[in-house]
């Protein structure tokens, strides 16, 4: 072993440019000649592996099955999505955002039209607001059950799996009726909603509020009580309160620690604190109480979309101001959103200025006053923050997004070096990052 | 915003603004879009500085950290304050930001213990005049919580693309570690003191730092039914 080669990824030159080629090698030309620490063991998880929640790659530093160093790579799902947004318009921007954390498409698309809005100075009529509530919350159960379901699978607990993504596809269903898509909606717009509810949309959320309750008590028996999920999860990636701020680590996680910091409580917005819920936390600082803490989540968030469809009263979903927006009332077909065929008529048949007014709010968009906010929501990941800054222009200057999913995915380091590699895979899964929003 | 500033107004652009739909001059806005002001490098909204008192709990804090760092220190470390749409910014040298953030972190009275964001923000190609030394493109944005008194300020810093060098406040926040290797790696800012400071979303051995505003697109031109389609960066754009 020379001192220049890369035990890891060896390289070359060739008239393409440099080329490296991931390679192992024989022991005693790799680490066998490493006379100063004979256990050490460096282990590469992933980035393609089923248990790293995503395509997410470890470099664990082994003694024995004890891990002494777990470094973090990520990066393998980057888009460029902030970077794209600044060639859409203000409208288009809803569509592209929602792709990042794509198991929490909802919660993308409302923090940034928040923050739109405020850059606009302007705010959603109370029926969009409410609706906004509404279906962030069956998304959070939904994302909840995904992480749950993971969770099991990483464990071993494949069953715990199944269920979770078979109670997950009955909330998509009620999305599907609702936004016309399972994911990446598009349905929350800067001054409103894409649409309003359905027919038959309300009667829906409620046939799943009914069900829901069983479903979760059912995840429950199988897993809550079950001292093979316990012993995996109880003291297992311990952070405390003070790690956890330290990393600046939110959701769950944070509120395992014992702090209920949540910012539907503490910075409401859209209403929240009319709202009668509690807000779940443990004082355990383990993947235990993070798992009990999302269980908990799942049943405050039934309670909160049955209020929220209580106080459903009639009205727009959309700022009346027609600079904003889109003149369309699109219409929901049996294969997702479509034309609104009396809008149609309208540009085309009747009015020149509309049809003018169509275009120039379709293809330019509006402008937005320059300036800079910052608005943050609570995911269920955690604090989900959109710094938008506008120049004046028809497009976002800059979106920078801080995903909960990047910033927890930091604690990695100091929730497993010190454990075995077996916890890890736990330490990982009770985080629940998503790597859409961690790499964006 | 009104119709009458929009189409009446028949003033000529200048001193770097550009007024109106499609960067018309004169009176050719029909659209009621007219009446923005665009903004210039040195900040999106750096035409104004807020003067005390700040209002609501903007004072409180701005005293406590007066207090807290000394007031020879502050009118040196902050030189502009803005107040907008109820959010608070502090426009810091560089020299400065981590005795403010240390004391932003510590002092009893402001107790900014999260730091919730780090981000990077080009203001080259805003609309105004050119970036120079005293108007620096590369701004580090920082929110920051009191989750004890539920506050959030924005420190921002300035520098140019020659010199991007900040100092890391990874040592008072240990959160700021990824962040700041974000905006190295889609800025090219330098974070002096991180502890490795290396790219994080794009390949090891990328060149380039893609969220500037003069990295190229790339593309080619796509033909299409005849027609050629330029790539994005080079099509006709509402600006």
């Amino acid at each position: 072993m020379t001192t220049t080669s890369d035990p890891y990824a060896g390289s070359r030159e060739t008239t393409e440019g440099r080329v490296y080629t991931v390679t192992g090698g024989d022991w005693d030309q790799t680490f066998g000649a490493d006379t100063h620490d004979d256990e050490r063991l460096v282990v590469n998880m992933g980035p393609q592996h089923p248990s790293t929640h995503g395509v997410l790659r470890l470099v664990l530093d082994l003694e024995g099955e004890t891990v002494t160093q777990a470094r973090v790579v990520i990066g393998y799902l980057h888009t460029g999505i902030e970077k794209t947004t600044e060639y859409r318009t203000w409208t288009q921007g809803t569509t592209l955002v929602t792709r990042m954390d794509y198991l929490a498409p909802l919660f993308n698309e409302t923090a940034y039209c928040l923050a739109v809005e405020k850059l606009l100075g302007i705010e959603a009529p109370p029926r969009a607001q409410t609706i906004r509530v509404l279906v962030m919350e069956l998304n959070r159960i939904a994302s909840h059950l995904v992480a749950l379901a993971t969770f099991g699978m990483e464990m071993g607990a494949l069953t715990g799996m199944t269920n979770g993504f078979r109670e997950r596809e009955l909330v998509l269903d009620v999305l599907e009726e609702i936004t016309g898509l399972r994911m990446n909606h598009a349905y929350v717009r800067p001054g409103g909603l894409a649409q309003d509810l359905p027919e038959g949309a309300v009667e829906s959320v409620r046939e799943l509020l009914a069900v829901l309750p069983e479903r979760v008590a059912g995840t429950h028996r199988l897993l809550t009580g079950q001292p093979i999920w316990q012993r995996r999860l109880k003291d297992v990636g311990y952070l405390d309160l003070t790690g956890c701020v330290a990393l600046g680590v939110t959701g769950p996680v944070l509120r395992a620690a014992g702090l209920p910091w949540d910012m539907r409580k503490v910075e409401p917005y859209l209403g929240y604190e009319t709202y009668d819920f509690e807000v779940p936390t443990a004082d355990t600082c383990d993947a235990w109480g993070r798992y009990l803490v999302r269980m908990g989540e799942i049943t405050e968030s039934i309670k909160i979309i049955g209020q929220a469809l209580d106080r459903l009263e009639p009205g727009p979903v959309m700022v009346e101001d027609k600079k904003i927006a889109w003149p369309a009332q699109l219409s929901l077909g049996a294969d997702g959103m479509g034309n609104s065929l009396d809008h149609v008529r309208h540009i085309m048949g009747q009015s020149m200025e509309a049809l003018i007014h169509h275009f120039k709010l379709v293809t330019e968009g509006f402008r937005v006053p320059a300036g800079q906010v910052y608005t943050a929501i609570e995911s269920p990941r955690g604090e989900l923050g959109y710094h938008v800054v506008s120049d004046g222009g028809t497009r976002p200057f800059r979106v920078h997004v801080r995903d909960p999913s990047f910033v927890n995915l930091q604690a990695t380091a100091a929730m497993s070096e010190g454990g075995m590699i077996a916890d890890v895979i736990a330490a990982i899964a009770s985080i629940d990052p998503v790597m859409g929003g961690v790499d964006r | 915003m009104s119709d009458e500033a929009g189409f009446g107004a028949a003033t000529e652009p200048g001193g770097g603004f550009r007024k109106g739909a499609f960067g018309v001059t004169g009176s050719g806005d029909t659209s009621g879009f007219g009446g923005l002001v665009r903004v210039e490098p040195g900040g999106a909204v750096a035409l104004h500085t807020t003067d005390r008192p700040y209002g609501g709990w903007f004072d409180e804090v701005t005293d406590a950290l007066i207090d807290a760092v000394g007031a020879a220190t502050y009118a040196a470390a902050v030189h502009r304050v803005l107040v907008d749409r109820g959010e608070i910014t502090y426009f810091v040298a560089r020299e400065h930001l981590l005795t403010l953030v240390q004391a932003l972190r510590d002092d009893e009275s402001l107790r900014f213990e999260l730091c919730s964001s780090v981000s990077g923000v080009d203001y080259a190609d805003s609309g105004g005049p050119a970036a120079t030394p005293e108007r620096p493109r590369l701004h580090v944005v920082y929110h920051l919580t009191s989750m004890t008194y539920r506050r959030r300020v924005r420190l921002e810093v300035a520098v140019t693309a020659e010199d991007p060098h900040v100092p890391s406040v990874s040592s008072v926040y240990p959160t700021a570690d990824w962040h700041e290797r974000e905006a190295w790696d889609m800025f090219g800012i330098v974070f002096d003191g991180h502890p490795a400071l290396t790219r994080i979303l794009m390949p090891d051995d990328w060149e380039g730092h893609p969220q500037r505003k003069d990295y190229p697109l790339g593309g080619v031109p796509v033909e299409y039914k005849g027609a050629q389609i330029p790539p994005p960066d080079e099509r006709r754009s509402y600006r």
